[in-house]
């Protein structure tokens, strides 16, 4: 089942988590009022596992009736949630963070399902991510006026929520955990690819006593995030996901009282100087871009490397990247696994060709993809300039462009030139460098000699057209209070 | 104009400007110029009010002016009526000058900030005379706003160094990484002056910008655009480099739409945007390229404490990671 790129590769047995850690029913309703519920005019869509075309669920598709319910829901339960202690909230997402530990496990195997990442990656990124930042916000509940936002800051009222499928689960704690450690209640579109992770989290939720309300889950497409984030009673819209989206979205609040953060896309810069040491910029690459199949809005999607080292570190990477193992996600041996959906599989196919049209250079590694599901080798250009598509839109998917340069002023100038800020890397073994160079980059994290690190402490946004606000860390608190 | 307390009433008529001033029978001393009453027998000198850009002072390119009246209705002077040329220069200023500023050391963008205050200080009677002129008021309480908008100077002054403690630090991961947040500027930032307040206001909305190292494009009240462009001539003399501040003065719908719109602007100061269909319209063509917005409305009383959230609102945080290495496995790091 699992594949290794390259058959000088060590040969690994198979080695799958168990499927049977979860059990998904055959269909679920929208989540509204703390009840499962059909949506009002019956519809429903299916979820694929990417990894195998295998229809997983059939879950319900929210349409304008729904979201009108949910954020009623959502209104009438704000009254008591808001008014509750903090320290009681504070209970509750600490109750929340717990259940998400314990069943962690089975939250990894669902959204390696549904998503088709690596059990590798659920396992030990999102899962842990997930539950650390309950656990984070649920102790801001109750020292929120010692915040840095006024003696009392009070929550907005109803947020409306949507959120993109490379993180299901974690998107979501990034988005409701703040939203409730404030006294806020939230109806939470989770994206229609990965839906299920999010009705799994509304069972956490009964599991965990919440209040009826304060938690609403609605399942379906782009329209039912359009009419979410549209709808008049919504006080608060936190979206992430394009940057295409994003705009429409400011757009739509424009002229309204409706406090708005977007995390959009990006096109990292990863700057190698000559001085780096490579083997650790190697997996510093390889984690910037392959980490999730490359579907990472903060990937290090542009490596810049000196002149002086590239034909070094590209031998190094291209060796590298024919040991990565393209395979079943629930193998735990698995680096790279599906792409989320067909349609994004023809995005990354198009502009890859692209790239090569334009005169790029493409390098895939000779590796066999597996007959079923959506897959991608692992690709890099060279040869590429500042003007061509692969070095300048956003490919979400695991290919890499790789520019050069000769000095830093030229690193930094070309990494800035790009309409996104989202991330960047920087590997050097040069102190005074990281950090001159770290100021001069207008991107929202930085990485110096590391890359695609996470921390609910850590507030994590972009720049420019990557969005503004910041989640995570106390700056992500100020979405959520009137201030 | 302002100096009518001030002169003597029985002066004769003197050929005035426009034909509002001889109606008023307040010959020509000009808006801004008369800190102390006019000689019988001399004619005032007038101030051409211009446009402040890169540093420099010059009329619209499209050579219009605009009258600009009191609270009565009488002529005080014409104002530049700049166009969406003269607005796209500026904002080729103000990036140019964005580097410069945003990298001097907070410390010094401080002492420039408390350089404008000394600056404005030593002018207040002329501003006494454009405020009352302009807002209508009397000269104790057009004094009153000078002092305070000469305060708030002082008060950005004193916030450059230390905004990034209070919005930013050290993140207690959990892992072996060094990792801080700080906050940098935005970029460019158009702020639409308040209508109103044509001092007070214009100070408040336009300190807090250029604190935290962004540069300004700044369109001034529209029917008191006055002492905006005199402000101008304090900023000129206050060591502030060249672009940093950039004051147009016209229509302000004419004006807020091309630079909505404009690519190479981050942020957009909407309080100046009364009518709240220009503010809607202005917010969706500030969205083709994701600017930053403040909304209207968030200011009552100009007097009052300030706070920060005009300080923060266009900062953007920057968190930088880098492992913490180890000191091996053998020994205590204590």
């Amino acid at each position: 089942m699992n594949t290794p790129l390259s058959s000088s590769a060590f040969e690994y047995a198979p080695a799958p988590e168990s499927r049977s850690l979860v059990d998904i029913a055959p269909s679920y309703g929208l989540f509204i009022d703390g009840e499962f519920t059909e949506a009002a005019d019956g519809k429903v869509f299916k979820t694929v596992s990417p990894s195998s075309e295998e229809v997983l669920s059939e879950v319900s598709r929210a349409g304008a009736a729904d979201v009108d319910r949910a954020v009623a829901a959502a209104r009438r339960a704000f009254a008591s949630w808001s008014a509750l202690p903090g320290a009681e909230r504070a209970k509750y997402l600490f109750r929340i963070a717990r259940i998400i530990q314990e069943r962690s496990r089975e939250l990894a195997v669902l959204e390696s399902l549904d998503n088709g990442k690596p059990i590798k990656e659920t396992r030990d990124t999102d899962l842990p991510l997930v539950a650390a930042h309950f656990f984070y916000y649920a102790g801001w509940a109750d020292k929120l006026e010692h915040a840095g936002f006024g003696a009392a800051p009070r929550p907005l009222g109803v947020a409306g929520q949507v959120i993109p499928w490379n993180f299901p689960l974690l998107m979501l704690a990034w988005k409701i955990a703040p939203a409730l450690a404030t006294g806020n209640t939230v109806v939470l579109k989770p994206a229609e690819t990965t839906p299920l992770s999010a009705l799994f989290f509304a069972d956490i939720c009964r599991q965990a006593g919440l209040p009826r309300g304060v938690v609403n889950i609605l399942t379906g497409y782009g329209d039912t995030g359009g009419a979410l984030v549209a709808h008049e009673d919504v006080n608060k819209v936190a979206f992430t996901g394009s940057t295409a989206v994003g705009k429409q979205i400011a757009r739509t609040v424009a002229g309204t009282d409706k406090k708005l953060t977007l995390e959009l896309g990006g096109k990292g810069a990863n700057i190698v100087f000559d001085d780096a040491p490579l083997d650790q910029a190697v997996e510093g690459i390889v984690t910037g871009i392959f980490f999730n199949q490359g579907q990472v809005c903060c990937a290090g999607s542009r490596l810049l490397v000196q002149e002086s080292v590239e034909e070094e570190l590209l031998d190094a990477l291209k060796s590298r990247l024919s040991t990565l193992r393209l395979g079943d996600p629930l193998d735990k041996n698995t680096d790279i696994g599906a792409i989320n959906s067909a349609e994004q599989l023809a995005r990354i196919t198009s502009l890859a060709d692209r790239g090569e049209a334009e005169g790029a250079e493409r390098w895939t590694a000779d590796c066999p993809l597996p007959s079923a599901g959506y897959w991608f080798a692992p690709t890099l250009f060279t040869k590429v300039t500042q003007a061509h598509t692969v070095a300048r839109d956003e490919i979400f998917g695991p290919v890499l462009s790789v520019l050069t340069f000769r000095t830093p002023e030229e690193a930094v100038a070309k990494a800035n030139n790009s309409a996104y800020g989202l991330s960047a890397g920087i590997w050097t073994e040069k102190g005074s460098r990281i950090l001159a160079v770290a100021e001069r980059l207008r991107a929202g994290v930085i990485w110096a000699n590391t890359f695609n690190k996470f921390d609910p402490t850590s507030p994590f946004g972009g720049y420019k057209e990557s969005g503004y606000g910041r989640e995570g860390g106390r700056h992500g608190l100020e979405a959520y209070l009137d201030v | 104009m302002s100096d009518k307390s001030a002169k003597a009433p029985q002066k004769p008529a003197k050929p005035g400007r426009s034909a509002k001033a001889a109606k008023k029978d307040q010959p020509g001393t000009g808006a801004g110029t008369a800190t102390a009453p006019a000689r019988p027998g001399r004619l005032a000198v007038f101030k051409t009010y211009k446009l402040y850009v890169g540093g420099k002072f010059p009329r619209s390119e499209s050579g219009r002016v605009y009258e600009v009246t009191d609270s009565e209705d009488q002529w005080l002077a014409n104002a530049p009526r700049a166009s969406r040329k003269d607005a796209r220069d500026a904002v080729v200023a103000a990036r140019k000058a964005f580097g410069g500023w945003a990298g001097k050391t907070a410390y010094n963008r401080g002492q420039i900030l408390y350089r404008v205050a000394e600056m404005l200080e030593g002018r207040r009677e002329q501003f006494t005379e454009e405020v009352a002129a302009a807002e209508g008021l009397s000269r104790a309480a057009a004094a009153e706003v000078v002092d305070a908008a000469v305060d708030r100077w002082v008060w950005y002054a004193g916030w450059t160094d230390k905004v990034a403690q209070i919005v930013g630090g050290g993140n207690p991961v959990a892992g072996p990484f060094f990792n801080l947040s700080s906050p940098e500027p935005t970029g460019v930032v158009t702020v639409l002056a308040p209508q109103e307040s044509s001092l007070l206001g214009l100070v408040s909305v336009l300190a807090p910008v250029i604190a935290t190292g962004n540069t300004a494009v700044l369109v001034a009240s529209e029917k008191a655009p006055l002492p905006a462009l005199s402000l101008a001539e304090v900023l000129a003399t206050s060591d502030l480099p060249g672009g940093v501040v950039n004051i147009l003065s016209g229509r302000t719908e004419e004006l807020a739409g091309p630079l909505a719109a404009h690519q190479d602007v981050n942020a957009l100061d909407l309080t100046g945007a009364e009518d709240p269909q220009l503010a809607k319209a202005l917010e969706v063509a500030a969205a083709d390229n994701l600017k930053r917005v403040l909304r209207p409305g968030t200011d009552g009383d100009w007097h009052a404490d300030p706070g920060t959230h005009r300080l923060t609102a266009f900062l953007e945080t920057k968190t930088v990671w880098h492992p913490t290495g180890s000191l091996g496995a053998s020994g205590s790091a204590y």
